[in-house]
């Protein structure tokens, strides 16, 4: 009987320790180029090979989990997944529910696209993916805006007319302004830059993440990854 | 193309749809019994118990769907891990609400963090089949209630006349010829619960319209072997047929079921197939 309670108590404290290595990383998949679906339905991107390097530095093991845009902050706060990393912008409103690392990029550019130039977007329909800079952005000028669930949803209403004009992560729309059709209307600069989102409470495991995204920024590889994906900015 | 239709994305695709009628299969029955056992409740002679299946049926009646998926879910899994980590780590001393986080230690997590991504999935699978059941089992409920309240009542004071007790009479009398009654709203219910599918993607299972949704989005060539526009529409299209062939065959069978259930029944199906024979 003695032995039974033992071997159950260390196998539970396994358990606990097995347990406590495994980060469960949140993305959206559907944000090119910081995280989407590739072919093979995995997760990848520039915030794929990121939180990889990352979690190698950090000596923890990681999984990637998607989750829709809309809920991706209640899910991490009722601890579905540990920590976002999805292209999120560092912000103060969110900073008030969750808490942020260092950026990983620079405060980048937002740019509005649009079938042709020479339109006021300050009067125009724009549209922009829920919940996100942008959309508050747009909401804050005379525009009127039209929220999508989805980035790609966003780009496609300005394809098919039902707005004028989408406003977006500009690094989100250069491959896509790329391959024509649309045309930049303009920058705006939004945000802080885009970090990893933790719950609060969790800020030892934000620590580790913090000090792993500082160890990239000083050896560059941080710098050759952004490379890599096309992303404005280095540090 | 056939390199196109075979990619890792549209293989998952493809088993969502088994995703979609494995749920189907599983909450028909479940919801089925959820509903019947509500409804025998609902009729108890115990006030208790009448009140407690009464209750069941009207509340979750009149909650909108969506409201119930939403707010059921994620009650139901806090609830269980509160539960769990009060078992599982008494000596526990922080607060488990610290601000909008609901934070139980690892051992209480379901699944476990280390668990891999699949007993994640079925574990939201699970929850999704449950929500679906109690939706759906209070409906059902309603329609069996009518049902064995439409069973003629001289079949009944027959069957006590011949020294059944009460329950026999119930499961020998009423209940083999309620169906009869219960079908038309049951084929209702079961073709409504087909096109309710689509709420799984709230839960976070990933079903088919996620998956039509995130294959239709443009493609840009860096990011895929198969750059294409938007194609959201005809993956919708695809959806379309499959929900109005799955639909139609369910009609059939249901017809089918209809002619084999009216049999001998004192209605007016079963007084035709009497009157032809």
């Amino acid at each position: 009987m003695k032995n039974l309670i033992l071997s159950t108590a260390a196998l539970a404290l396994t358990a606990g320790i097995a347990s406590a290595d495994v980060v469960r990383l949140g993305t959206e998949g559907a944000y090119p180029p910081y995280n989407f679906l590739n072919d093979a339905g995995e997760v990848d991107g520039f915030e794929r090979e990121l939180g990889d390097e990352l979690c190698k530095r950090a000596e923890l093991k990681c999984e990637w989990v998607t989750n829709d845009w809309d809920s991706i902050i209640p899910n991490l706060t009722s601890g579905n997944y540990d920590a976002i990393i999805a292209g999120m912008s560092i912000t103060e409103e969110r900073a008030e529910v969750v808490d942020f690392t260092q950026g990983y990029t620079q405060p980048s550019p937002s740019a509005y696209a649009a079938l042709a130039e020479g339109l006021d977007v300050n009067t125009a329909v724009v549209s922009a993916q829920s919940s996100t800079i942008q959309a508050a952005h747009v909401a804050s000028t005379g525009a009127t805006l039209v929220e999508f669930p989805t980035p790609d949803e966003t780009v496609a209403a300005v394809k098919s007319g039902e707005v004028d004009a989408v406003l977006s992560d500009k690094d989100y729309l250069n491959p896509i302004v790329a391959e024509g059709g649309l045309v930049f209307l303009g920058d705006v600069y939004l945000g802080g830059g885009i970090g990893m989102a933790f719950r609060q409470s969790d800020d030892e495991l934000r620590g580790k993440f913090d000090a792993a995204i500082a160890s990239m920024k000083a050896d560059g590889s941080l710098n050759a990854l952004l490379a890599k994906w096309e992303i404005e900015g280095q540090f | 193309m056939s390199c196109y239709l075979t990619t890792g994305k549209h293989l998952s695709f493809y088993a969502s749809f088994g995703t979609v009628l494995l749920l189907l299969a599983v909450t028909a029955p479940v919801s089925l019994g959820f509903g019947f056992a509500g409804a025998m409740a609902a009729r108890a002679r115990l006030t208790p118990l009448s009140w407690l299946g009464k209750g069941y049926i009207a509340i979750v009646r009149g909650v909108p769907d969506i409201a119930f998926f939403l707010f059921f879910v994620i009650a139901l899994d806090q609830g269980i891990e509160y539960l769990l980590h009060q078992v599982r780590c008494p000596d526990w001393t922080d607060p488990i609400r610290q601000g909008a986080d609901f934070v139980v230690c690892d051992s209480a997590k379901m699944p476990l963090n280390s668990s891999p991504q699949w007993i994640h999935e079925v574990y939201g699978f699970s929850l999704a089949v449950l929500t679906f059941a109690i939706v759906f089992g209070a409906f059902a409920g309603n329609v069996l209630q009518g049902a064995m309240n439409s069973v003629p009542r001289g079949q009944i004071e027959t069957a006590e006349a011949y020294g059944m007790t009460h329950r026999q009479a119930f499961w020998r009398i009423l209940v083999p010829q309620m169906w009869i009654y219960a079908l038309p709203g049951l084929s209702n219910l079961w073709m409504v619960l087909i096109k309710a599918t689509p709420l799984l993607f709230l839960l976070g299972v990933e079903d088919i319209v996620y998956w039509a949704r995130e294959l239709g989005a443009s493609k840009q060539a860096r990011f895929t072997d198969y750059p294409h526009g938007d194609w959201r529409m005809w993956y919708f299209l695809a959806l379309l047929i499959f929900y109005l062939a799955f639909t139609r065959v369910s009609e059939i069978v249901l017809d089918r079921l209809t002619l084999k259930l009216s049999h001998g029944q004192a209605t007016v199906g079963g007084e035709a197939q009497r009157k032809a024979a």
